[in-house]
């Protein structure tokens, strides 16, 4: 099922057409309406009428994170206030959280894109639509809440956490597809499993999952114990929220919703363009958003586009699985390590629960990465030795995937922290 | 006879081994022996208890990973000389131990020693054919 054939099956040139008009529109209203732009233009000496081809984009500035911090809160809003009808802010994690401000027409376009985001799920008027993504200014639970209203689907509006209520209700309402971040779809595997609740009593089809980064391995493992279609959906709050992109039953990308976020790879480095199928840093242009439009947002997501043909049958444009940030990346001992690949090796090891920690040190000016994992009955034995060879095994896995040797602990089983949101998987101890 | 033993997995972190045996007394269970191996990094705690089963299982809704496997349980006679005689047989027959420990409790003249052989069965073969009286469960968990 397709949500919206004409928008989602458009013939190339009319996307590009039609991307080009939206450009041109966007870089006009940003202009007009928002003093941070115009001020930038003008520094650049770029006028709106420069923009004759997509190819132009590239003469515009980026808008980073810290651009939008700088404007908090409503300084990038292009409408009156009275027009702004539903704020949301991103985590804030790394300081002051970044405000995105919604006009009326800016939430049915996110209706419309989640709600072809839930269709590419398999999601249909009959569903019951589980919701553990937080609500409140997260964009995860209102993002999905539109998306199912927008389909006519049954929204569960159970938010995050409260795991006992989640599989309670996921039995009771015969819930079909669950919505939360990966991690938090493993972690309600594992109550399932201890409660003796089977995933094949379950009624759960697919399940979409994002907000964090996971692996092709995790969604194996997901898929193996909850018995439903792991899809990955992508979105971020500074260009609408959950949305921007979502794959298909093909499983081999993301779909971006080109027609509304017009995409870019660039190196993080030299921030020259990249050509298609290269891997570099995600940039967005929102090309309908009415209440904040975004130029060129640097979003730190490490990606490649894909311009192949889908067997799904739409035509948009697809993004591979995000396998990494800019600022996520560690460096250790000169090696690039990104925390994704120490789980790939992880979900190899059979017996061994994907809840890891990776803790960052430089003791005597050397880089150590310990990796801690929970034991298990699997691995575990009455004699040192097989235990020693255990850790070496999980050593050993992670070396061949990282190229690193690292230090692995094995921990006590459910002593690592569950996260119902996004896992934190990082300790940096080192002072750099 | 066999006899069973459960292992667990200790974190190296205070506390864990007061925990572990903080649930087998409020399950009730004595513990009969018990020998712990500690690495830099972890401990391996073992114990002979009359219902193993039981411990396995209030260990396990602990959250502690838990083993259980079978270990060979001897009478060796309390006299220098005694573990001596008996290490000897296991020697010639090419049997290896990989680890042992000993009892509190005696039985008569007997001390009693906890043997984990790579192969069991060929463990407890070699030693009943050198005389060696290798104790049943009953007779452990009585003393």
């Amino acid at each position: 099922m397709i949500w919206n054939e004409k928008s989602e099956c458009m013939s190339k040139e009319e996307k590009k057409q039609l991307q080009l008009e939206r450009l041109q529109d966007v870089v006009k209203k940003a202009y007009e309406n928002v003093p941070y732009y115009r001020k930038r233009f003008q520094e650049l000496n770029i006028m709106t009428e420069d923009i004759k081809t997509l190819k132009d984009i590239e003469k515009l500035p980026f808008t980073t994170k810290t651009d939008l911090r700088e404007a908090y809160p409503f300084g990038m809003f292009a409408v009156p206030e009275d027009e702004i009808i539903e704020v949301h802010t991103s985590s804030g994690t790394t300081g002051k959280p970044t405000v995105s401000g919604y006009s009326q027409k800016d939430l049915e376009i996110w209706s419309e894109v989640m709600a072809r985001a839930l269709t590419m799920a398999g999601a249909n008027k009959k569903d019951f639509i589980q919701n553990a993504y937080g609500y409140g200014l997260f964009t995860g639970g209102l993002g999905v809440h539109y998306g199912t209203q927008k389909i006519g689907a049954t929204v569960v509006p159970i938010s995050a956490g409260n795991t006992m209520r989640q599989l309670e209700i996921m039995q009771d309402f015969g819930t079909t597809i669950i919505t939360c971040t990966p991690s938090y779809a493993l972690y309600l595997a594992e109550v399932a499993e201890n409660e003796g609740i089977k995933a094949e009593n379950l009624k759960l089809k697919a399940g979409v999952f994002g907000a964090e980064m996971w692996t092709e391995e995790m969604r194996q493992e997901i898929e193996k114990r909850l018995n439903l279609s792991a899809l990955n959906i992508y979105g971020l709050t500074e260009i609408i929220g959950p949305g921007v992109a979502m794959e298909c039953e093909d499983k081999t990308g993301l779909h971006i919703a080109d027609d509304h976020f017009y995409p870019e790879i660039i190196d993080p480095k030299t921030l020259q363009t990249l050509p298609e199928g290269e891997r570099g840093e995600l940039v967005l242009t929102t090309l309908t958003r009415e209440g904040m439009p975004i130029i060129r947002f640097r979003t730190k997501d490490l990606t490649a586009l894909r311009n192949e043909k889908c067997s799904c049958g739409r035509t948009s444009i697809k993004m591979d699985r995000i396998t990494g940030r800019t600022d996520d990346m560690l460096k250790i001992r000169g090696v690039i390590v990104f925390p994704s690949q120490i789980e790939k090796a992880l979900l190899k090891i059979e017996g061994l629960e994907p809840q890891y920690q990776i803790i960052v040190t430089r003791p005597h000016h050397m880089d150590e990465l310990e990796v801690q994992v929970e034991t298990s009955e699997k691995l575990f034995s009455d004699e040192v030795k097989h235990v020693e060879e255990a850790k070496k095994m999980i050593e050993d896995h992670i070396h061949s995937e990282l190229g690193l040797r690292v230090n692995v602990s094995l921990v006590e089983p459910q002593s690592l922290p569950r996260s119902e949101g996004k896992a934190v998987r990082v300790i940096d101890k080192r002072e750099l | 006879m066999k006899l069973k033993q459960i292992s667990i997995f200790l974190e190296n972190k205070k506390g864990r081994l007061w925990k572990a045996l903080s649930i087998m007394k409020d399950a009730g269970i004595n513990i009969r022996a018990l020998s712990i191996a500690d690495t830099s990094e972890f401990g391996i705690l073992r114990l002979i208890v009359p219902e193993p089963e039981t411990a396995k299982r209030v260990l396990e809704e602990g959250n502690f990973v838990v083993k259980m496997n079978d270990v060979i349980a001897i009478g060796v006679p309390d006299k220098s000389g005694g573990l001596d005689g008996i290490l000897e047989i296991l020697n010639k027959a090419d049997i290896n131990v990989e680890y042992l420990y000993a009892f509190v409790a005696k039985r008569g003249e007997q001390a009693i020693v906890v043997l984990r052989t790579e192969d069991i069965d060929a463990g407890i073969k070699a030693l009943e054919d050198g005389n060696v009286t290798v104790l049943s469960p009953d007779e452990v968990y009585k003393l």
